[in-house]
Protein backbone atom coordinates (compact mmCIF):
# COMPACT_ATOMS: atom_id res chain seq x y z
CA UNK A 1 0.00 0.00 0.00
CA UNK A 2 1.65 3.17 -0.98
CA UNK A 3 0.13 7.13 -0.74
CA UNK A 4 -1.16 8.60 -3.36
CA UNK A 5 0.79 11.44 -3.97
CA UNK A 6 -0.66 15.57 -4.22
CA UNK A 7 0.71 17.82 -6.68
CA UNK A 8 1.41 21.37 -5.75
CA UNK A 9 -1.48 22.00 -8.25
CA UNK A 10 -4.12 20.46 -5.40
CA UNK A 11 -2.71 22.73 -2.94
CA UNK A 12 -2.77 25.97 -5.10
CA UNK A 13 -6.77 24.90 -5.35
CA UNK A 14 -7.18 24.21 -1.70
CA UNK A 15 -5.40 27.58 -1.12
CA UNK A 16 -8.41 29.06 -2.81
CA UNK A 17 -10.69 27.87 0.04
CA UNK A 18 -8.81 29.64 2.50
CA UNK A 19 -8.48 32.97 -0.10
CA UNK A 20 -11.89 32.86 -0.23
CA UNK A 21 -12.35 32.62 3.63
CA UNK A 22 -10.19 35.94 3.30
CA UNK A 23 -12.54 37.47 0.98
CA UNK A 24 -15.17 36.82 3.31
CA UNK A 25 -13.52 38.17 6.23
CA UNK A 26 -13.20 41.35 4.36
CA UNK A 27 -16.48 41.95 3.13
CA UNK A 28 -17.59 41.24 6.68
CA UNK A 29 -14.84 43.76 8.07
CA UNK A 30 -13.01 41.50 10.69
CA UNK A 31 -9.78 42.81 10.08
CA UNK A 32 -7.97 39.44 9.98
CA UNK A 33 -7.93 39.00 6.19
CA UNK A 34 -3.91 40.19 5.71
CA UNK A 35 -2.83 37.99 9.11
CA UNK A 36 -4.78 34.99 7.93
CA UNK A 37 -3.15 34.92 4.29
CA UNK A 38 0.75 35.66 5.61
CA UNK A 39 0.09 32.86 8.02
CA UNK A 40 -0.89 30.34 5.11
CA UNK A 41 1.85 31.48 2.88
CA UNK A 42 4.27 31.15 5.92
CA UNK A 43 2.86 27.59 7.04
CA UNK A 44 3.69 26.46 3.43
CA UNK A 45 6.84 28.05 2.57
CA UNK A 46 8.14 26.74 6.16
CA UNK A 47 6.59 23.57 5.58
CA UNK A 48 8.30 23.40 2.35
CA UNK A 49 11.48 24.38 3.62
CA UNK A 50 11.64 22.03 6.36
CA UNK A 51 10.69 18.95 3.74
CA UNK A 52 13.69 20.24 1.58
CA UNK A 53 15.67 20.14 4.87
CA UNK A 54 14.54 16.96 5.99
CA UNK A 55 14.94 15.06 2.47
CA UNK A 56 18.51 16.24 2.61
CA UNK A 57 19.23 15.42 6.32
CA UNK A 58 17.89 12.08 5.68
CA UNK A 59 20.49 11.08 3.36
CA UNK A 60 23.50 12.00 5.63
CA UNK A 61 23.22 10.12 8.73
CA UNK A 62 26.24 11.32 10.64
CA UNK A 63 24.98 12.18 14.26
CA UNK A 64 26.21 15.86 13.56
CA UNK A 65 23.80 16.56 11.39
CA UNK A 66 21.12 15.13 14.07
CA UNK A 67 22.68 16.97 16.88
CA UNK A 68 22.68 20.55 14.43
CA UNK A 69 19.16 20.50 13.42
CA UNK A 70 18.20 19.50 17.03
CA UNK A 71 19.87 22.40 18.73
CA UNK A 72 18.62 24.67 15.84
CA UNK A 73 14.85 23.39 16.78
CA UNK A 74 16.01 23.69 20.42
CA UNK A 75 16.59 27.37 20.04
CA UNK A 76 13.88 28.45 18.16
CA UNK A 77 11.63 26.79 21.04
CA UNK A 78 13.16 28.95 23.63
CA UNK A 79 12.54 31.70 21.90
CA UNK A 80 9.21 31.36 21.48
CA UNK A 81 8.93 30.19 25.07
CA UNK A 82 10.59 34.04 26.20
CA UNK A 83 8.70 35.98 23.88
CA UNK A 84 5.31 34.60 24.91
CA UNK A 85 5.53 35.33 28.02
CA UNK A 86 3.98 39.19 29.59
CA UNK A 87 6.57 39.71 31.67
CA UNK A 88 9.23 37.47 31.20
CA UNK A 89 12.54 37.49 33.28
CA UNK A 90 14.68 39.87 31.57
CA UNK A 91 18.07 39.52 30.22
CA UNK A 92 19.97 36.01 29.29
CA UNK A 93 18.16 33.87 32.11
CA UNK A 94 14.58 34.21 30.81
CA UNK A 95 16.44 32.74 27.74
CA UNK A 96 18.27 30.07 29.69
CA UNK A 97 15.25 28.76 31.92
CA UNK A 98 13.29 28.11 29.29
CA UNK A 99 15.39 26.34 26.90
CA UNK A 100 17.86 24.71 29.36
CA UNK A 101 14.58 22.90 30.58
CA UNK A 102 12.94 21.65 27.14
CA UNK A 103 16.50 21.11 26.77
CA UNK A 104 16.93 19.06 29.93
CA UNK A 105 13.50 17.16 29.55
CA UNK A 106 13.07 17.09 25.98
CA UNK A 107 16.72 15.50 24.56
CA UNK A 108 16.22 13.33 28.25
CA UNK A 109 13.08 12.03 27.35
CA UNK A 110 13.76 11.64 23.07
CA UNK A 111 16.76 9.72 23.76
CA UNK A 112 15.42 7.21 25.98
CA UNK A 113 12.93 6.45 23.43
CA UNK A 114 15.24 5.86 20.62
CA UNK A 115 17.68 4.26 22.10
CA UNK A 116 15.48 2.51 24.64
CA UNK A 117 12.28 1.70 23.09
CA UNK A 118 12.73 2.50 19.71
CA UNK A 119 16.06 1.06 18.96
CA UNK A 120 16.26 1.94 15.47
CA UNK A 121 19.66 1.42 13.95
CA UNK A 122 21.95 3.68 14.41
CA UNK A 123 19.50 5.08 17.59
CA UNK A 124 19.70 8.46 16.38
CA UNK A 125 18.54 7.74 12.66
CA UNK A 126 17.07 11.17 11.65
CA UNK A 127 14.02 9.59 10.54
CA UNK A 128 12.68 8.54 13.95
CA UNK A 129 14.58 11.27 15.44
CA UNK A 130 13.70 14.63 14.12
CA UNK A 131 9.88 13.77 14.57
CA UNK A 132 10.12 12.61 17.85
CA UNK A 133 11.93 15.84 19.40
CA UNK A 134 9.98 18.02 17.12
CA UNK A 135 6.69 16.53 19.01
CA UNK A 136 8.44 16.43 22.04
CA UNK A 137 9.59 20.14 21.56
CA UNK A 138 6.36 21.42 20.01
CA UNK A 139 4.66 20.45 23.55
CA UNK A 140 7.06 21.15 26.21
CA UNK A 141 7.17 24.20 24.69
CA UNK A 142 3.68 25.11 24.84
CA UNK A 143 3.90 24.07 28.74
CA UNK A 144 6.64 25.49 29.82
CA UNK A 145 5.54 28.99 28.37
CA UNK A 146 2.21 28.82 29.81
CA UNK A 147 3.40 27.82 33.17
CA UNK A 148 6.45 30.20 33.24
CA UNK A 149 3.97 32.94 32.01
CA UNK A 150 1.25 31.99 34.67
CA UNK A 151 4.12 32.26 37.68
CA UNK A 152 5.59 35.30 36.68
CA UNK A 153 2.39 37.43 35.83
CA UNK A 154 1.41 35.79 39.39
CA UNK A 155 4.30 37.35 41.75
CA UNK A 156 3.77 40.86 39.37
CA UNK A 157 -0.25 40.84 40.37
CA UNK A 158 0.31 39.16 44.10
CA UNK A 159 3.62 40.94 45.01
CA UNK A 160 1.74 42.55 48.26
CA UNK A 161 0.74 38.92 48.77
CA UNK A 162 4.02 37.47 48.64
CA UNK A 163 6.14 39.71 50.62
CA UNK A 164 3.70 39.76 53.09
CA UNK A 165 4.46 36.16 53.91
CA UNK A 166 7.93 37.17 53.45
CA UNK A 167 7.26 39.89 56.48
CA UNK A 168 6.32 37.17 58.57
CA UNK A 169 9.70 35.18 58.38
CA UNK A 170 8.49 32.87 55.47
CA UNK A 171 11.22 31.54 52.51
CA UNK A 172 11.05 32.78 49.02
CA UNK A 173 9.63 29.42 47.95
CA UNK A 174 6.69 28.47 50.48
CA UNK A 175 6.15 32.50 50.22
CA UNK A 176 5.18 31.82 46.26
CA UNK A 177 4.39 28.36 46.78
CA UNK A 178 1.00 28.74 45.87
CA UNK A 179 1.56 30.55 42.69
CA UNK A 180 3.98 28.13 41.80
CA UNK A 181 1.81 25.25 41.75
CA UNK A 182 -0.63 26.55 40.50
CA UNK A 183 1.56 27.48 37.64
CA UNK A 184 2.53 23.70 37.10
CA UNK A 185 -0.92 22.52 37.21
CA UNK A 186 -2.38 24.63 34.37
CA UNK A 187 1.24 24.18 32.40
CA UNK A 188 -0.10 20.17 32.83
CA UNK A 189 -3.83 20.54 32.41
CA UNK A 190 -3.36 20.93 28.67
CA UNK A 191 -1.52 17.23 28.10
CA UNK A 192 -3.69 15.64 30.71
CA UNK A 193 -6.95 16.92 28.90
CA UNK A 194 -5.59 15.51 25.45
CA UNK A 195 -4.93 12.21 26.40
CA UNK A 196 -8.36 11.85 27.94
CA UNK A 197 -9.73 12.70 24.93
CA UNK A 198 -7.39 10.99 22.49
CA UNK A 199 -8.90 9.02 19.94
CA UNK A 200 -12.57 9.97 20.77
CA UNK A 201 -12.87 13.52 19.93
CA UNK A 202 -9.34 14.04 18.21
CA UNK A 203 -7.72 11.62 16.29
CA UNK A 204 -4.07 12.92 16.78
CA UNK A 205 -1.98 13.87 13.95
CA UNK A 206 0.96 11.43 13.99
CA UNK A 207 -1.44 8.55 14.42
CA UNK A 208 -3.65 10.65 11.11
CA UNK A 209 -0.24 11.08 8.83
CA UNK A 210 0.79 7.10 9.43
CA UNK A 211 -2.80 6.09 8.64
CA UNK A 212 -2.50 7.87 5.59
CA UNK A 213 0.71 7.08 4.69
CA UNK A 214 -0.95 3.42 4.82
CA UNK A 215 0.33 1.80 7.87
CA UNK A 216 -1.42 -0.67 9.96
CA UNK A 217 -3.22 1.44 12.21
CA UNK A 218 -2.14 -0.90 14.86
CA UNK A 219 1.01 0.34 14.42
CA UNK A 220 0.23 3.77 14.34
CA UNK A 221 -1.76 3.31 17.45
CA UNK A 222 1.30 1.98 19.44
CA UNK A 223 3.40 4.67 18.39
CA UNK A 224 0.27 7.40 19.59
CA UNK A 225 0.63 5.89 22.69
CA UNK A 226 4.50 6.20 22.89
CA UNK A 227 4.83 9.71 21.79
CA UNK A 228 2.04 11.01 24.13
CA UNK A 229 3.71 9.26 27.06
CA UNK A 230 6.56 10.71 25.98
CA UNK A 231 4.61 14.46 25.83
CA UNK A 232 3.56 13.69 29.23
CA UNK A 233 6.66 13.27 31.38
CA UNK A 234 8.80 15.55 29.43
CA UNK A 235 6.13 18.64 29.45
CA UNK A 236 5.97 17.37 33.51
CA UNK A 237 9.57 17.13 34.18
CA UNK A 238 10.27 20.56 32.02
CA UNK A 239 7.62 22.34 33.59
CA UNK A 240 9.02 21.18 37.42
CA UNK A 241 12.19 22.37 36.65
CA UNK A 242 11.48 25.28 34.73
CA UNK A 243 9.13 26.56 37.87
CA UNK A 244 11.34 25.90 40.20
CA UNK A 245 14.35 27.82 38.70
CA UNK A 246 12.14 30.54 38.06
CA UNK A 247 10.95 30.65 41.43
CA UNK A 248 14.83 30.59 42.56
CA UNK A 249 15.40 33.97 40.26
CA UNK A 250 12.58 35.25 41.56
CA UNK A 251 14.02 36.13 44.80
CA UNK A 252 18.13 36.39 45.84
CA UNK A 253 19.94 35.16 48.79
CA UNK A 254 17.97 37.28 51.31
CA UNK A 255 14.91 35.65 50.15
CA UNK A 256 13.69 39.22 48.87
CA UNK A 257 10.77 39.55 45.88
CA UNK A 258 13.05 40.50 42.79
CA UNK A 259 10.64 42.03 40.54
CA UNK A 260 13.07 43.90 39.00
CA UNK A 261 13.96 40.83 37.59
CA UNK A 262 11.26 40.81 35.19
CA UNK A 263 11.07 42.76 31.88
CA UNK A 264 8.37 45.38 31.60
CA UNK A 265 5.57 44.34 28.97
CA UNK A 266 5.62 46.13 25.57
CA UNK A 267 3.12 48.59 25.28
CA UNK A 268 1.42 47.36 22.47
CA UNK B 1 27.79 49.06 69.27
CA UNK B 2 24.36 48.84 71.81
CA UNK B 3 21.54 46.98 72.80
CA UNK B 4 17.91 47.59 70.62
CA UNK B 5 17.81 48.27 66.98
CA UNK B 6 20.51 50.58 65.67
CA UNK B 7 21.68 52.00 61.96
CA UNK B 8 24.45 53.46 60.76
CA UNK B 9 25.35 54.59 57.39
CA UNK B 10 22.38 53.26 55.62
CA UNK B 11 21.16 53.68 51.97
CA UNK B 12 18.57 52.28 49.93
CA UNK B 13 17.81 53.83 46.44
CA UNK B 14 18.74 57.33 46.70
CA UNK B 15 18.04 57.74 50.06
CA UNK B 16 20.65 57.70 53.11
CA UNK B 17 22.53 57.81 54.53
CA UNK B 18 20.64 57.56 57.48
CA UNK B 19 21.92 56.50 61.00
CA UNK B 20 19.81 56.45 64.35
CA UNK B 21 18.97 53.75 66.81
CA UNK B 22 16.06 53.03 69.03
CA UNK B 23 16.52 51.50 72.53
CA UNK B 24 14.56 48.48 73.99
CA UNK B 25 11.75 48.86 75.04
CA UNK B 26 11.17 52.79 73.37
CA UNK B 27 8.75 53.69 70.85
CA UNK B 28 9.91 56.47 67.96
CA UNK B 29 7.78 58.18 65.93
CA UNK B 30 8.59 58.44 62.35
CA UNK B 31 6.75 61.30 60.43
CA UNK B 32 6.87 62.27 56.74
CA UNK B 33 4.90 63.59 54.17
CA UNK B 34 3.51 61.20 51.37
CA UNK B 35 5.96 59.44 49.44
CA UNK B 36 9.16 60.77 51.06
CA UNK B 37 10.26 57.42 52.07
CA UNK B 38 8.94 56.25 55.35
CA UNK B 39 7.67 52.69 54.13
CA UNK B 40 10.84 51.91 51.93
CA UNK B 41 12.89 52.70 54.81
CA UNK B 42 10.60 50.13 56.70
CA UNK B 43 11.21 47.29 53.92
CA UNK B 44 15.27 48.59 54.31
CA UNK B 45 15.38 47.47 58.06
CA UNK B 46 13.00 44.57 56.94
CA UNK B 47 15.57 43.44 54.61
CA UNK B 48 13.08 43.55 51.57
CA UNK B 49 14.76 45.82 49.86
CA UNK B 50 18.26 46.25 48.83
CA UNK B 51 20.76 48.40 50.71
CA UNK B 52 24.19 48.87 52.05
CA UNK B 53 25.10 50.28 55.49
CA UNK B 54 24.50 48.24 58.73
CA UNK B 55 21.50 47.52 60.09
CA UNK B 56 21.58 45.38 63.91
CA UNK B 57 19.39 44.11 66.33
CA UNK B 58 21.01 43.63 70.28
CA UNK B 59 24.50 43.68 68.30
CA UNK B 60 23.79 41.20 65.68
CA UNK B 61 24.19 42.28 61.94
CA UNK B 62 21.37 41.50 59.57
CA UNK B 63 23.74 39.84 57.75
CA UNK B 64 24.49 37.16 60.45
CA UNK B 65 21.29 35.84 59.81
CA UNK B 66 19.76 34.68 56.92
CA UNK B 67 16.70 36.90 55.44
CA UNK B 68 13.69 35.13 56.63
CA UNK B 69 15.39 34.76 60.38
CA UNK B 70 16.11 38.41 60.47
CA UNK B 71 12.43 39.00 59.46
CA UNK B 72 11.03 37.32 62.13
CA UNK B 73 13.07 38.87 64.70
CA UNK B 74 12.28 42.29 62.65
CA UNK B 75 8.95 42.23 62.13
CA UNK B 76 7.14 45.13 59.79
CA UNK B 77 3.61 45.37 59.88
CA UNK B 78 2.47 46.36 56.16
CA UNK B 79 0.03 49.20 55.87
CA UNK B 80 -2.33 47.15 53.84
CA UNK B 81 -2.26 44.03 55.45
CA UNK B 82 -2.76 40.67 53.32
CA UNK B 83 -4.58 37.25 53.90
CA UNK B 84 -3.98 34.62 51.68
CA UNK B 85 -6.20 31.65 52.77
CA UNK B 86 -9.90 31.72 53.39
CA UNK B 87 -10.58 31.91 56.49
CA UNK B 88 -8.46 33.77 59.47
CA UNK B 89 -7.60 30.58 61.38
CA UNK B 90 -5.98 29.34 58.62
CA UNK B 91 -3.46 31.90 59.08
CA UNK B 92 -2.32 30.89 62.44
CA UNK B 93 -0.43 27.46 62.31
CA UNK B 94 -1.16 27.52 65.89
CA UNK B 95 -3.89 28.52 68.16
CA UNK B 96 -1.54 29.69 71.01
CA UNK B 97 -3.37 31.13 74.10
CA UNK B 98 -1.53 33.94 73.57
CA UNK B 99 -3.29 35.08 70.14
CA UNK B 100 -6.31 33.93 71.55
CA UNK B 101 -6.06 36.26 74.76
CA UNK B 102 -4.73 39.10 71.88
CA UNK B 103 -7.38 39.00 69.40
CA UNK B 104 -9.75 39.42 73.22
CA UNK B 105 -7.84 42.05 73.93
CA UNK B 106 -8.52 43.83 70.79
CA UNK B 107 -12.04 43.65 70.90
CA UNK B 108 -12.47 39.87 69.19
CA UNK B 109 -14.68 37.04 69.92
CA UNK B 110 -12.02 34.35 70.56
CA UNK B 111 -14.11 31.86 70.47
CA UNK B 112 -15.27 32.73 66.60
CA UNK B 113 -13.07 35.09 65.21
CA UNK B 114 -10.51 32.39 63.77
CA UNK B 115 -13.61 30.48 62.11
CA UNK B 116 -14.15 34.18 60.29
CA UNK B 117 -14.24 33.98 56.24
CA UNK B 118 -11.78 36.62 55.33
CA UNK B 119 -13.33 38.12 52.16
CA UNK B 120 -16.63 39.03 54.66
CA UNK B 121 -13.98 41.19 57.26
CA UNK B 122 -13.71 45.14 57.04
CA UNK B 123 -10.15 46.39 56.45
CA UNK B 124 -9.81 47.72 60.23
CA UNK B 125 -10.67 44.36 60.93
CA UNK B 126 -8.10 42.67 58.96
CA UNK B 127 -5.56 45.45 59.88
CA UNK B 128 -5.92 44.43 63.75
CA UNK B 129 -5.80 40.54 63.28
CA UNK B 130 -2.58 41.18 61.07
CA UNK B 131 -1.03 42.58 64.42
CA UNK B 132 -2.18 39.39 66.02
CA UNK B 133 -0.32 36.98 63.14
CA UNK B 134 2.28 39.17 63.80
CA UNK B 135 2.93 38.99 67.31
CA UNK B 136 2.68 35.32 67.59
CA UNK B 137 5.88 34.99 66.33
CA UNK B 138 7.73 36.78 69.28
CA UNK B 139 9.39 39.26 67.03
CA UNK B 140 12.18 40.89 68.51
CA UNK B 141 11.26 44.47 67.12
CA UNK B 142 8.31 45.90 65.21
CA UNK B 143 8.40 48.04 62.08
CA UNK B 144 4.64 49.83 62.25
CA UNK B 145 3.19 51.62 59.36
CA UNK B 146 0.23 53.30 60.00
CA UNK B 147 -0.74 50.61 62.23
CA UNK B 148 -3.96 52.00 62.88
CA UNK B 149 -4.90 54.42 59.92
CA UNK B 150 -8.42 52.48 59.13
CA UNK B 151 -9.35 52.12 62.36
CA UNK B 152 -12.09 53.98 64.63
CA UNK B 153 -11.11 55.79 67.58
CA UNK B 154 -11.60 52.62 70.32
CA UNK B 155 -9.97 50.04 67.74
CA UNK B 156 -7.28 52.88 67.53
CA UNK B 157 -7.04 52.72 71.40
CA UNK B 158 -7.11 48.85 71.77
CA UNK B 159 -4.12 48.93 68.86
CA UNK B 160 -2.18 51.61 70.90
CA UNK B 161 -2.61 49.14 74.24
CA UNK B 162 -1.80 45.93 72.73
CA UNK B 163 1.31 47.30 71.12
CA UNK B 164 2.43 49.12 74.10
CA UNK B 165 1.84 46.38 76.61
CA UNK B 166 4.00 43.93 74.14
CA UNK B 167 6.51 46.97 74.01
CA UNK B 168 7.14 47.25 77.82
CA UNK B 169 6.97 43.04 78.40
CA UNK B 170 9.13 42.25 75.82
CA UNK B 171 10.81 44.89 75.97
CA UNK B 172 11.23 45.45 72.20
CA UNK B 173 12.19 48.59 69.96
CA UNK B 174 9.16 49.81 68.00
CA UNK B 175 9.03 52.38 65.05
CA UNK B 176 5.69 53.67 64.51
CA UNK B 177 4.75 55.35 61.13
CA UNK B 178 1.91 57.62 61.61
CA UNK B 179 0.74 61.17 60.08
CA UNK B 180 -1.11 61.63 63.51
CA UNK B 181 0.78 63.78 65.88
CA UNK B 182 -1.38 63.33 68.64
CA UNK B 183 -0.81 59.77 68.33
CA UNK B 184 2.81 60.24 68.49
CA UNK B 185 2.88 62.37 71.63
CA UNK B 186 0.47 59.39 73.24
CA UNK B 187 2.51 56.68 72.07
CA UNK B 188 6.18 57.58 71.59
CA UNK B 189 9.06 59.05 73.28
CA UNK B 190 10.62 60.76 70.64
CA UNK B 191 10.08 61.30 66.67
CA UNK B 192 12.52 61.33 63.72
CA UNK B 193 11.05 63.31 60.39
CA UNK B 194 12.11 61.84 57.02
CA UNK B 195 12.44 64.87 54.60
CA UNK B 196 14.28 65.00 51.47
CA UNK B 197 15.70 61.89 52.01
CA UNK B 198 17.29 63.13 55.11
CA UNK B 199 16.36 61.68 59.07
CA UNK B 200 16.26 64.60 61.98
CA UNK B 201 15.06 64.03 65.16
CA UNK B 202 12.22 66.26 65.97
CA UNK B 203 12.46 68.76 68.21
CA UNK B 204 10.28 69.02 71.29
CA UNK B 205 7.87 71.93 72.10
Amino acid sequence: MSIIEITYRELLLTGTLVIALAVCTVISKLGVARPLLIAALRMAIQLTLVGMILNFIFTKSGILWVAGISLVMLAVAGREVAVRSKRPLAGWWGYAVGTGSMFVSSFAVAIFALAGMIRADPWYEPQYAIPILGMLLGNTMNGIALSMDRLTDAAWRNRDEIEARLMLGEQGKTAIGDFAKDAVRSGLIPVINAMAVAGIVSLPGMMTGQILAGNDPSIAVKYQILIWLLIAAGCGFGMLLAIRLTVHLLFDERHRLRLDRLKKPDRS
Amino acid sequence: MKKGLSISDLCFLDWGPLSFSVNPAECVGLRGASGSGKTLLLRAIADLDEHSGTISLDETPCNSLSGPDWRRRVAMLPAESSWWRDTVGEHFPEELEESRLLVEQLGFDSGKVFDWEISRLSVGERQRLALVRLLQHKPRVLLLDEPTANLDEKSTELVEQVISKYRSNESVPVLWVTHSREQLERVSSRSLILENKKLSEEVAG
